[in-house]
């Protein structure tokens, strides 16, 4: 009986996570995934075990407790807040899998002839990569969530601290296997802690994303690895499902941002000499608010470019605000999704959703460039580097080569912006620059609300 | 060394699954729009924290007086399940939020 509910939660955990794959069928798959996991649970409550106790009590008592609380989380959770959270579950899990390889080594301390070498070892990586998507992702969220503590955390000879600490690592895992004191377990575990602070550490900004999609396959895999110990193959299946996918999401958004996994890792660009060569830049126009309304309400298609600026500000409802008010006067206007707006790939459609725009009106990045050709305003909204034609003008730049948005094309561009501070890439945008360029400064938000104002005064 | 291959031998059709279940995370998963990606990845999250089976097995494995394997299984279990059930719950919040726009 188990074994066959088993083989259903298997098929459908994979059959949801295919279907999670097509934007008409995703919410179905998410379901499907989740039935799947609940037969897995009520499967492994029920199947019969050698050396069975009844400790209903303590399995019973945390499920619900936790379903509760999880249920109230994602329930209250902001939209925006939406990759804090992602990376704070993913902690947990890496948490969740630390302790159970805890518990199991420790059964093979007191007991050493219940396991073979090889089991032992599994188990010590479990440890390992569980502990490092803990702290990392405890890291990440502190950053996500903007403690300044968090920001700027590089070591000093990060590489060779990394190394020192891998190789201790492996060296007291050796130990420890050939003599089995529990204290040298407790000083892998701290170790790993610590390798997982220090591998999150040196990334930051736009990178954060990429770096919660790895740690995110990190727990996939150890849930493979802890399936492999307690020989469930829905666990194995499982675990693997979430380390393939993972690592496939992280791969498909570094392409995005035309990044290396290893440069992302690493940290940071490289600051190249391109940005400090002060190329010849000329003057800044600035829009005021009027003129700035005026023109807007005078186009017959304005797109808008949301940008990681907009997430921040929480901008997203003002931004609909406009678009209502622009659509009253027969403006069409549209939003340019490049594929890492946002925080996170696919956050911006989210953010906008949650702020009720139509499906429809989100443009992907090939249809928007054939598109601004006959648009009349291009509004930038936090977004820098996204827009910046050095991807395709400058073969210096660390820029070149990534796909952005061609908002030059249009008739007349307006940028959105805190200061004429670089974007994340720490290179200058020769938008700025541009004639049919004008700027508009201040806080997402702020501006929005002027804009807004002065529209309704037309 | 014998005892690694002697385990991958004993344990042949588990490796054969892993390995086919590596393909198929990838194949199942390289097509995805980007609109997606923030859903699927705490989709993808949530069934991450399938690693609970083990905590509900060790739970029910060990003594019902050793007390300390079943304090720190009965946290990986609580853990471990904020992990899937909140996953699973936002994620169904955020699709929804696509189908809303859809229908209308």
């Amino acid at each position: 009986m188990d074994k066959i509910l088993f083989l259903i939660s298997a098929f459908l955990l994979v059959w949801g996570l295919r279907l999670q794959s097509d934007p008409a069928s995703a919410s179905k798959g998410n379901k499907l995934a989740a039935v799947g996991m609940l037969i897995a649970i009520f499967s492994a409550v029920i199947m019969p075990l050698e050396n069975s106790f009844s400790n209903l009590m303590w399995i019973v008592g945390p499920l619900s407790l936790s379903a509760l609380l999880g249920y109230l989380i994602a329930k209250n959770i902001k939209m925006t807040s939406m990759p804090q959270m992602v990376s704070i579950f993913n902690g947990l899990g890496g948490l969740s899998a630390v302790l159970l390889s805890f518990a199991e080594v420790n059964k093979w301390i007191s007991f050493p002839d219940s396991y073979q070498i090889i089991v032992v070892i599994v188990l010590i990586l479990s440890l390992f990569i569980g502990s490092v998507a803990f702290t990392g992702s405890l890291l990440a969220f502190a950053k996500l969530d903007g403690y300044r503590w968090s920001e700027k955390l590089t070591l000093p000879f990060q590489h060779v601290v990394n190394i020192v600490f891998l190789s201790l690592i492996i060296g007291f895992s050796y130990y420890f296997i050939t003599t089995p004191v529990i204290s040298f377990l407790y000083i892998i575990i701290i170790l790993s802690f610590l390798y997982g602070i220090f591998f999150v550490a040196p990334i930051g900004g736009a990178d954060m994303p990429v770096v919660i999609s790895l740690l995110n396959s990190f727990t996939g895999i150890t849930a493979a690895l802890t399936g492999i110990i307690f020989g469930n193959i829905v666990m194995l299946l499982g675990g693997i499902l979430v380390g393939a996918a993972g690592t496939i999401l992280t791969v498909l958004m570094c392409n995005a941002m035309n990044r290396s996994l290893l440069n992302v890792i690493i940290g940071g660009f490289s600051s190249s000499g391109s940005s400090k060569e002060n190329k010849e830049q000329g003057q800044v126009n600035e829009i005021s608010d009027s003129d700035f309304a005026v023109q807007l309400f005078y186009s017959n298609k304005v797109i808008i470019i949301p940008g990681y600026g907009l997430a921040v500000a929480q901008a997203q409802k003002l931004c609909k605000e406009i678009q209502e008010a622009l659509e009253a006067n027969d403006v069409e206007v549209k939003y340019a999704i490049h594929p890492v707006a946002g925080r996170m790939p696919g956050h911006m459609n989210v953010l906008l959703a949650e702020a009720d725009v139509d499906y429809s009106k989100l443009i992907e990045l090939d249809q928007a460039n054939g598109e601004f050709k006959t648009t009349d305003v291009a509004v930038i909204i936090g977004a820098n580097d996204v827009v910046n034609p050095d991807a395709i003008d400058d073969s210096s730049s660390p820029l070149y080569g990534m796909p952005i948005l061609k908002v030059w094309e249009s008739t007349a561009t307006v940028v959105l912006k805190r200061s004429m501070s670089a974007g994340y890439a720490g290179v200058q945008n020769p938008l700025f620059f541009k004639k049919n360029n004008k700027m508009y400064f201040g806080d997402a938000k702020e501006s929005l609300q002027r804009l807004s104002s002065e529209l309704k005064n037309l | 060394m014998n005892e690694i291959l002697n385990f991958l031998i004993e344990n042949e059709i588990l490796i054969y699954l892993l390995l086919f279940t590596i393909l198929l995370g990838f194949e199942v998963i390289s097509k995805v729009p980007s609109v997606l990606h923030t859903p699927l990845m705490s989709g993808a999250n949530a069934i991450s924290g399938i690693v609970i089976l083990g905590a509900i097995i060790l739970i029910r494995t060990t003594e019902s007086d050793n007390y300390l394997t079943l304090i720190i299984a009965g946290i990986a279990l609580f853990v471990g399940s904020i992990n899937v059930f909140g996953g699973f719950f936002v994620t169904n919040r955020m699709l929804e939020m696509f189908n809303k726009k859809k229908k209308s």
